[in-house]
């Protein structure tokens, strides 16, 4: 279903089109390519003059307690996994049951640190869903297949349905595993490929070998169905295959990243094909790890210049607003209601707030940094993110997946930013071809909104404030990211536009038989609970087809 | 598409600071649910609950803005639809508090004329975080000649009591006024309930046909 076509032509992801000079930088530049970036030149020399003694002065043991513990309100003592932060909205509350806390430590502590492990509640609804979750944990278990099929079915938002949704009889204890090969696999992301490879290869008969197990525990009845999943799961080795051989290549190819990128990129590979083709890592191996290495100490310098004043010292606005926002990022997810994880995304929102006047911070911006913070949370971790408190990482471990996060929300930010500064013009845009766009594509269902008196900014201002992740779940957004990123760096302006409007035309029956009060509402809260992987490629493939028969067609929009 | 249920329509709108508790006073009133951590409001919502006063079915579409001021562009368009707007602060933040004169302004620059106003201090229970007094809120309200509710959406304090009395207000200015509405229920009206920009409360369509 999902459209195969050719990369885009640009010359090279990384480099922005206004930023021309960039072009005749020498490979050995990579990693000063944060010049796009609109951090003023003052902060940047200031950067360069701290950066060098502040890797190191940050210990394992000092850092993310050290610098945060100045600038941030909450005491540092906190003990609960589910700490809950100063704002109005928590305290005094109860813990929402969808996350309580589990006060008991398990014993494989990691650096004689203690460990919190979640309770997860899951939906009783669906008793298929649950057996198959089953088959695949022990799959996970007996044949250490790690892969994307592996990760999401078992952790596929469990913890985001509301509460009120989840039956307290079922619950499943996700035991946090952080992967014994952490320090390696945060100095050299392709580590993880390697460690993939290896896998794959000594399961290399894969479809046979896995395919054993679910048959012999089942009766013949489930045959089809096993050998359904058995091919299922072939595509799906052959797929990582190809990508852990563009990604071993001592320079990836990026036209071939991307083409392979835009069906799907397996989960455990995400953490490193991300950053390449957001061009935060460079193409050749050989750079890579240097260059990662200082890209995490700049975000360092950077936050320590940030805070460097303490509160007081920080743009009380915008730190006012951040405050109260991050308790109310992914509420009800484990890992967003940690204290550790708050911490973390209020330093990545305050530090590109800062370096970016125009905008600052708007709200949000702090939904957009939740893929990337688990996806690169994924990589050292066996277990749910969602389900993981990142207080269990050693400090290093989370000061480089927060600086990636940063570096990341940058790069996708850069190709959207008018969405953010005043009067939001780049909002404005973006509704208003969508309105011409559907107007052509549907139109009984442009004529029946105009007629019901819906304006396409009543929901759409929504869609691509927060590039449509209120209305979908993280998992089917990190899905979505992998063949917007693929698309290129507008994508997330253009190419969003298409998706929007597919997203839309897809309800077109429902919301014909509507009038304004049922439109509005059911565009408030779509039914996309459910949605998989295979709904989102759906829509994507909609969105492709939209984009190739209108993208240069836009003369013909509304005269413009 | 059923018939309408309703003889008269209510078009309300909550603005205030972020995070001061404009949506967990809307999911109150409408859904009488409360959470901890409510997610932030994007541009702006919708919700609607239908009241009954005097013996009349009133339906209430209340319209949620999101308080943040870099989209101010996008909500002020729809005040001038609104026929009531809640101002709203958190008692427990003097800054939300002290803004309410800006909010104020804003109205007067965007909503229609004569729109009914009240001032709401939210937050009502936490008592030990305390900002800003009653009175103080009181002496505002009185100032800009509206009225003043303190509330609690946490545990369900004066909330009705807020909606209710702006409803109460409008039905007074807009509809009672009128001559012919008196006793007709309304049968259109279902399909233009949108508050939209640039348009001006009509009186006669919120009220019977």
């Amino acid at each position: 279903m999902t459209a195969a076509r050719p990369p885009p032509a640009r010359p090279h992801i990384g480099i922005r089109a206004s930023t021309t000079q960039f072009s005749s930088y020498s490979i050995v530049d990579w990693g000063e390519d944060d010049a796009w970036d609109s951090g003023s030149d003052e902060e940047r020399s200031a950067t360069a003059v701290s950066s060098g003694s502040s890797r190191n002065a940050k210990s394992p043991t000092s850092t993310a307690k050290t610098t945060p513990a100045r600038v941030v309100p909450l005491p540092a003592s906190n003990t609960s996994p589910v700490s809950l932060s100063s704002s109005y909205t928590h305290v005094n509350a109860p813990n929402p049951s969808s996350y309580p806390p589990v006060s008991a430590f398990p014993d494989e502590a990691t650096r004689g640190k203690e460990r919190a492990g979640w309770t997860v509640i899951r939906k009783t609804k669906d008793p298929e869903e649950d057996r198959a979750r089953t088959i695949a944990e022990d799959d996970l278990e007996s044949e250490m297949i790690v892969g994307e099929m592996d990760t999401d079915s078992l952790h596929d938002r469990p913890a985001e349905t509301p509460e009120s949704d989840v039956a307290p009889s079922l619950k499943i204890k996700a035991t946090p595993k952080i992967r014994p090969e952490v320090q390696k696999i945060m100095n050299d992301p392709l580590h993880i490929v390697h460690m993939f490879q290896v896998t794959s290869r000594s399961n290399s008969p894969a479809p046979s070998s896995s395919g054993s197990h679910p048959v012999s525990r089942s009766k013949s009845s489930d045959t089809q169905s096993n050998a359904t999943l058995m091919r299922e799961r072939s595509l799906r080795t052959n797929r990582r295959h190809k990508f852990v051989q563009c990604l071993s290549k001592s320079e990836v190819n990026i036209a071939e990243l991307r083409k392979l990128s835009w069906s799907g990129i397996p989960a455990t590979l995400r953490p490193v094909a991300w950053p390449l083709l957001l061009g935060y890592l460079p193409l050749p191996t050989d750079l890579r790890n240097a260059t990662l290495a200082r890209k995490r100490s700049e975000y360092d310098s950077l936050v320590h210049v940030a805070f460097a004043k303490g509160r007081e010292g920080l743009d009380q606005a915008i730190w006012h607003q951040i405050e109260i926002d991050v308790p109310r990022t992914r509420p009800g997810i484990p890992l967003w209601m940690c204290n550790s994880t708050q911490r973390c995304l209020e330093r990545i929102l305050y530090v590109w707030a800062i370096r970016h006047p125009a905008s600052g911070y708007v709200q949000g911006i702090n939904d957009l940094v939740t893929p990337f913070f688990e996806v690169f949370l994924s990589a050292y971790i066996d277990s749910d993110p969602k389900q993981f408190d990142p207080e269990l990482l050693s400090p290093d471990i989370l000061c480089a997946i927060e600086a990636d996060s940063f570096w990341c929300l940058s790069r996708l930010l850069d190709g959207i930013q008018d969405n953010y500064i005043f009067a939001q013009p780049g909002i404005h845009r973006s509704v208003g071809r969508m309105a011409e766009l559907v107007a052509r594509i549907d139109p009984a269902l442009a004529h029946h909104l105009q007629a019901q008196g819906v304006e396409f900014m009543q929901f759409a201002f929504r869609w691509m404030n927060c590039l449509l992740m209120r209305e979908i779940s993280v998992s089917n957004t990190i899905r979505m990211w992998d063949t917007y990123l693929a698309e290129g760096p507008d994508a997330f302006s253009q190419f969003h536009l298409y998706v929007c409007s597919a997203f839309l035309v897809k309800w077109s029956d429902k919301l014909k038989e509507m009038d304004f009060q049922g439109i509005i509402m059911f565009l408030q809260s779509l039914p996309t609970q459910d949605w998989t992987d295979h709904d989102v490629e759906l829509l994507l493939s909609e969105a492709f087809l939209l984009n190739s028969v209108w993208h240069h067609a836009q003369s013909h929009f509304g005269g413009k | 598409m059923p018939p309408p249920h309703y003889d008269f329509l209510i078009k309300l709108l909550l603005i205030g600071d972020s995070g001061v508790g404009k949506s967990c006073l809307l999911l109150r009133f409408c859904d009488d649910a409360w959470t901890p951590s409510f997610i932030t409001t994007i541009g702006i919502d919708f919700k609607i609950r239908t009241i009954e006063l005097d013996g009349k079915r009133i339906k209430l579409q209340i319209w949620d803005t999101a308080g943040q001021e870099r989209f101010r562009t996008i909500t002020t368009a729809y005040y001038r639809g609104a026929m009531g707007i809640l101002l709203v602060y958190d008692v427990t933040d003097e800054r939300s508090f002290n803004n309410i004169r800006t909010w104020h302004a804003n109205i007067e620059q965007h909503a229609s004329e004569g729109v009914n106003k009240i001032l709401i201090g939210n937050k009502s229970d936490w008592i030990e975080k305390k900002a800003v007094t009653e009175e103080q809120g009181r002496e505002l309200a009185n100032e800009l000649g509206i009225k003043f509710l303190e509330t609690s959406a946490r545990v369900n304090e004066n909330v009705e009591d807020a909606f209710f009395t702006l409803a109460r207000d409008i039905k007074t200015r807009l509809i009672d006024s009128q001559p012919e509405s008196t006793g007709q229920s309304s049968t259109g009206g279902g399909n233009d309930g949108a508050i939209r920009p640039g348009q001006t409360p009509a009186a006669p369509q919120s009220s019977c046909c």
